[in-house]
């Protein structure tokens, strides 16, 4: 399907969604909470099947996080960005590691790097950093006057 | 003048998905392969449950080489951070490169002379071809025959002296920027790649005589590491990985970038799933390889070898993703940008990173010399995983 | 009348420092086993990042370095002389390698391949989890710049250290006693 396409059928099913135009491939974003069945419809349903993550990544924008998961269907072969909002102060969403089993280790990165939570996934952990290191690294921020040489 | 850095004390704990998982017994024997280990192509470390020689759990540790590189590239101009993904995945270093200036030109809107295609899809094309050799050679080494290694770093070898005539450098080849290349082919370029290619042709039937008959290599990797079409792309995997279990996903064939798309090339499959089919598509891509750069060294249009841009390059407000097929799968280049001269946030998709997620149920239930066996056909580069 | 053989200190400038044997035999010995031990460095396989590969370009056969005694590559330390640290060294990857050279037996001696492992190198600023130069860890002998060096770089910085251990200046050697 191409993205007029895409995007008719995904404001039909997913009312509560709002699109941001103008990029290489459509833009959806969700609220933090419908995360799970949205994903799962994207998943599964046979007009959609997006069963193949290529790309989960948190960016900070200083006020709140935004989640971006990238997708793409191996069979109709369209691609979907999927953005949700998290708040500052306490970054939560439940995770998709059961869905595609990629996002085990992506969000693992994404929790040792910006400190966000995802409920249910199997084993979350530090990832690239020591157990025992204190911080977020990659929050816009961290300061960390022993290690960073600014320029 | 130096700052004391932190020494942090390490400590190696089991995951509780080890501990607490009902198939570990407590007469398991848990090993630690690396970080320093000739066959794990890096530094990582697998901490290993064993059940005599069987594997049960294989669970790897990273971060032992992340060098912060996203967080380095916010502070970095667009002309800069392209360089320093080249010793991410330092086998590939101008198909990285390659990747980044793509992304930068998808912003700037800036068109590429046909020159310039022309001579980056070769030196993508020879680059795949050094790190397909080296990943040979290592591959035989790690199952136990040292000579392959030997072999294959003597071509390697005329690969560097070709890209050092023109690019300067043997390994990490700083030769890409938005707009084209940076300085023009050596006058003696196509010679001698057409040399090459005349004395490739011929060792590549020896590689084929020396390793892929070979009875005992067979057996080692037939039926061993297998995984099915539905996991490989639940797990996320992508190049030849992939391809060795069916999966069309070659980013040259599917969403054709420069010149790729008017060129005569088949995508490799097999649909074995095992260890043997993914060497197979990685020797078959060899060949491939060899056709591409055939077709095309003596069509070299003329012309520029860069696009007139800025000297100081600022990309619009917005987000920008590009993907480009390096020799180990998809590598995908996602910037986000403010409108300022340094990009706001950098991701790198490493293929190897899903690549290696796949590991432990690729090594269930084999014994610990197939575990080595599966590595060295997942090519992993360390580097590339830990960014 | 009993002659001082020593040299007394008013005449002479300078501090003398009296070496563990001294005379002509045991000198003699010492060059022949710093020659020995120069020509059969055996060097552990330790390569982290991209330098590894220029390193096992070194190690095959177009520029062979084991015509210069390096000639089997040892994958544990305890059996190796010479640690060639070929790659960057992060704040995880920084007790391992303590560990290693810890590890390994006497006279041992230590090569900085590369900018990453001699000053941090391209990750020198903004970096939060790099070892800014693998002397912050252990003692090195000789430093190779270049990113990455070339492999005729190695092979100099390689009989640089044959030289050193030659002339009797690594760190190993200079001993001066407590007086």
């Amino acid at each position: 399907m191409n993205n007029e396409e895409l995007k008719s059928k995904l404001s039909e099913i997913f009312s509560s969604a709002t699109f941001e135009d103008g990029a290489e491939w459509i833009t959806i974003f969700v609220s933090q909470s419908d995360i799970k069945p949205v994903m799962r419809q994207l998943r599964v349903g046979e007009i959609f099947h997006f069963d193949f993550l290529f790309c989960l990544t948190c960016i900070d924008w200083k006020t709140h996080f935004t989640i971006v998961y990238h997708l793409t269907s191996t069979i109709h072969r369209h691609t979907l960005v999927v953005k949700a909002k998290l708040e500052r102060g306490n970054p939560e969403i439940d995770t998709v590691s059961d869905i595609w089993r990629t996002a085990e280790f992506h969000e693992r990165e994404v929790y040792d790097l910006f400190g966000v939570r995802f409920f249910g996934h199997p084993d979350l952990r530090r990832l690239f950093m020591t157990d025992e290191w204190k911080g977020w690294p990659l929050r816009k921020d961290y300061e960390d006057p022993v290690n960073m040489i600014k320029l | 003048m130096f700052r004391e850095t932190q020494i942090l004390a390490q400590t190696t704990k089991i995951s509780a998905s080890v501990e607490g998982s009902p198939d570990i017994d407590q007469n398991d024997l848990v090993i630690n392969v690396g970080p320093q280990h000739p066959s794990t192509h890096g530094v990582l470390h697998l901490v290993i449950t064993l059940n005599g020689e069987t594997i049960k759990n294989v669970e790897p540790h990273l971060g032992y080489i992340h060098r912060s590189i996203e967080k380095m590239c916010e502070s970095l101009s667009y002309r800069q951070f392209i360089y320093v993904t080249s010793r991410m995945d330092y086998l590939s270093s101008h198909i990285n490169n390659h990747g980044c200036a793509l992304c930068v030109e998808k912003g700037l809107q800036v068109e590429v002379p046909p020159r310039a295609k022309v001579i980056r899809v070769l030196m993508d094309e020879l680059t795949r071809l050094a790190s397909h050799q080296l990943w040979w050679g290592a591959l035989a080494m790690d199952v136990g025959a040292l000579t392959p290694f030997f072999h294959a770093f003597r071509e390697r070898e005329a690969i560097n002296d070709i890209m050092e005539e023109t690019c300067g450098a043997r390994l990490t080849m700083n030769y890409m920027v938005p707009g084209g290349v940076m300085a023009d082919i050596h006058p003696d370029f196509q010679n001698h790649v057409k040399e090459f290619i005349k004395l490739f042709k011929s060792k590549i039937d020896e590689y084929d005589e020396l390793v892929t008959g070979n009875i005992i290599f067979q057996n080692r990797m037939k039926n061993v590491g297998l995984i099915s079409k539905e996991d490989v792309i639940s797990y996320g995997c992508t190049g030849p990985t992939a391809r060795g279990s069916g999966v069309s996903c070659d980013i040259r064939k599917l969403y054709p970038y420069e010149v790729y798309g008017s060129l005569e090339f088949d995508e490799m499959l097999e649909t074995g799933g095992d260890c043997f089919a993914r060497y197979m598509v990685r020797m078959r891509e060899m060949r491939q390889s060899i056709s591409i750069i055939e077709q095309l060294i003596d069509n070299i249009p003329v012309g520029d070898f860069q696009a007139k841009t800025k000297a100081v390059l600022k990309l619009p407000k917005g987000e920008f993703y590009s993907r480009i097929e390096t020799a180990r799968g998809e590598f995908g280049v996602y910037i986000i940008s403010e409108g300022g001269t340094t990009p706001y946030r950098i991701k790198f998709r490493s293929p190897g990173f899903s690549n290696l997620s796949a590991l432990n149920h690729m090594a269930k239930g084999y014994k610990i010399g197939d575990l080595v066996a599966i590595m060295g056909t997942l090519d992993l580069v360390i580097p590339d995983i830990d960014r | 009348m009993s002659e001082d053989k020593s040299i007394s200190s008013s005449e002479f400038p300078g501090e003398v420092h009296p070496t563990a044997g001294g005379g002509i035999l045991v000198t003699k010995l010492d060059e022949v086993v710093n020659w020995a031990r120069a020509n059969s460095l055996w060097p552990l396989v330790f390569g982290t990042s991209c330098c590894a590969i220029e390193m096992m370009s070194t190690a095959s056969a177009k520029y062979d370095w084991s015509r210069f005694g390096f000639e089997v590559a040892r994958a544990t330390p305890r059996q190796a002389d010479v640690i060639i640290i070929a790659g960057t060294i992060v704040n995880k990857m920084a007790p391992v390698l303590k560990r290693l050279y810890d590890q390994m037996a006497d006279p041992k001696y230590v090569v900085a391949m590369g900018a990453c492992a001699t000053s941090g190198g391209p990750f020198f600023y903004n970096t939060y989890s790099v070892v800014k130069g693998a002397d912050h860890v252990i003692p090195v002998d000789v430093y190779i710049a270049g990113c990455p060096p070339r492999p005729e770089a190695l092979l100099h910085a390689l009989i640089t250290l044959q030289e050193k251990i030659k002339n009797g200046a690594t760190r190993e050697q200079i001993k001066i006693p407590e007086s």
